[in-house]
């Protein structure tokens, strides 16, 4: 049957990159031109942008790497490192920090990105979901959001999964009440909140473990 | 958001000077040019949806050093306008002496936010007002002087019931700002004239005819820090709300005992939810004063508090909902082990 559709093997290897590698350089392609188009112009070379309409030169450290960036002041955390810095695994929700979807750490506080303006946490240590894991070995609270089967669709993840470490680091993670009180700036619209209790219960144990 | 600078003020004598910078600086604070920059929880919030148009913004975020201290050591309670919602909510000695002041914090917003808002900023933040942050409504005397007030006939569910005016009806949005007004709290002001003193019940203004001015404070002025004399081990935060959690008041209750014997010595009742200001309830603290505390005499207390409440089309029920709320909130006082 020639005309039957190919097996989920054959269309990767035609396809030949993964739907993450694919979003990622997408991503780069579309932030490449503001960069350059900001970068190429007489503001870049002035000192102090007075001028509000002027990009500003900054740098952020970012998972531990200093990331440097020429943005509008009014750039916030979330946009710096979704459409500049291509760390687009913290997701834009609502963008007015009711949902939690796109929940950081900020000198290990979780801290919501979208009401952080990036110019004024300069030299802070930003954490991302993306800077958890130890190359493949994935971090105990992202083993076990796949455990419980934390999610469905996944979006609001990224933003639960930084909520839950910071949760547990606080020592609120001490009782389904407890976590469910201090989960409650993450809103998940599948309702996956019973496993997502149990994520936070299944990855506290382990992290208090050492 | 509308293009904005950013600067940084290191210090307390900066930061004024930034900020009272602004032209027409005898202007309503909320309409200054030159916005303080702290959280950025309502701040930012605000200005992504256009409701507030700074040009500049001044992070005064760096002064958190000397003002953001928690300090029980002289009888009483200092608080710096700058330490963090979250940071004084779990702090244990607040949480054993002043629970009404932990809970009314951790009561509040998400962990998120309280990680970031500070103490300062909490007590103003602005009306949670459907019309007044969609600036699609064209009608909203807070956000635009003398256009009128959709809410009046609009949906007004969430409105205030006391305290209102014909010109707004917004519900005063917070929290903490109950427990500092029930215990008679003060709030220190630095400004150009250095530092000065006022009871936080004159902070808030009601909104009358002008609803756009919240507080008495002008640009380039500064709260730097909320100070509540004694001890108040026998107080605690009622907060009834659409959902469990991270929500905001229909109705809430500060309130504060002072119990000898089975017979009330001081009482403290302040109002959430259904005000447009932090609510004192003055008048119904007295019918306590040397009585005990049954439920005759809550109910009867709880009614005086919601004297002279007038609602609009679909808030009525918070009404008697403040009434039930108070009274729960003193006979679970009363009932406090401490």
């Amino acid at each position: 049957m020639s005309e039957s559709p190919p097996s989920k093997k054959t269309s990767k290897k035609i396809s030949g990159f993964n739907r993450r590698a694919f979003m990622a350089g997408a991503a780069g392609a579309t932030v490449a031109v503001p960069l350059t188009a900001r970068a190429a112009g007489d503001a870049a070379r002035l000192p102090a942008a007075k001028d509000a309409s002027l990009p500003v030169d900054m740098m952020l450290r970012v998972n531990g790497a200093d990331r440097p960036l020429s943005v509008d002041a009014r750039t916030t955390v979330l946009d710096a490192l979704r459409e500049y810095l291509g760390l687009t695994g913290s997701k834009k929700g609502c963008d007015h920090g009711q949902c939690g979807a796109c929940t950081v750490l900020i000198d290990g506080r979780r801290v919501v990105s979208c009401l952080t303006l990036a110019i004024a946490v300069q030299g802070r240590e930003i954490t991302t979901i993306e800077g958890l894991s130890q190359g493949d070995k994935l971090h105990p609270m992202q083993q076990a959001f796949i455990d419980q089967d934390a999610f469905q669709c996944g979006y609001c993840t990224p933003g639960q999964i930084m909520s839950a470490i910071a949760c547990v680091k606080e020592r609120h993670a001490n009782s389904d009440e407890d976590i469910r009180e201090y989960m409650s700036g993450n809103i998940c619209r599948c309702a996956a909140y019973p496993n997502i209790v149990a994520a936070v219960k299944q990855a506290a144990s382990q992290i208090e473990k050492g | 958001m509308r293009p904005m600078t950013y600067q940084k003020a290191n210090d307390a004598r900066a930061a004024v000077q930034a900020l009272a910078a602004a032209a027409g600086g005898d202007a309503a604070l909320t309409e200054s040019s030159i916005q303080p920059l702290a959280g950025g929880t309502t701040l930012i919030d605000l200005m992504k949806l256009d409701v507030m148009r700074p040009s500049t913004l001044v992070d005064i975020n760096p002064l958190a050093g000397s003002w953001s201290e928690i300090n029980l050591e002289n009888g009483n309670l200092r608080l710096g306008a700058l330490a963090r919602m979250s940071d004084v909510a779990d702090h244990p000695e607040v949480q054993r002496l002043y629970p009404v002041v932990a809970e009314s914090l951790k009561l509040a917003a998400s962990p998120q936010l309280r990680n970031m808002a500070t103490l300062g900023g909490n007590v103003l933040q602005r009306t949670r007002c459907t019309y007044f942050r969609d600036v699609s409504y064209a009608s909203c005397n807070k956000r635009n002087p003398g256009s009128g007030c959709a809410a009046m006939d609009g949906f007004n569910r969430m409105h205030a019931v006391l305290g209102t005016s014909e010109a707004c009806i917004a519900s005063y949005p917070g929290d903490f700002a109950q427990a500092l007004i029930a215990l008679d709290a003060t709030v220190e002001i630095t400004g150009k004239a250095g530092v000065h003193q006022m009871p936080f019940a004159q902070l808030h203004k009601p909104p009358g005819n002008t609803p756009e001015i919240e507080t008495v404070l002008r640009p380039g002025e500064l709260i730097s820090a909320f100070v509540i004399d004694g001890r108040w081990p026998r107080s605690l935060y009622l907060k009834i709300r659409d959902r469990q959690s991270y929500e905001f008041a229909l109705a809430s209750a500060a309130v504060a005992l002072d119990v000898q014997d089975g017979i009330v010595r001081e009482a403290r009742v302040a109002l959430g939810g259904v005000a447009t200001v932090p609510w004192r309830a003055r008048d119904a603290e007295a019918l306590m004063k040397g009585q005990k505390l049954d439920d005759a005499t809550a109910q009867h207390v709880a009614e005086a508090a919601m004297a002279g409440a007038s609602a609009r089309q679909h808030n009525a029920f918070k009404i008697d909902l403040g009434k039930r709320v108070v009274a729960h909130a003193l006979q679970r006082a009363a009932m406090m082990e401490i």
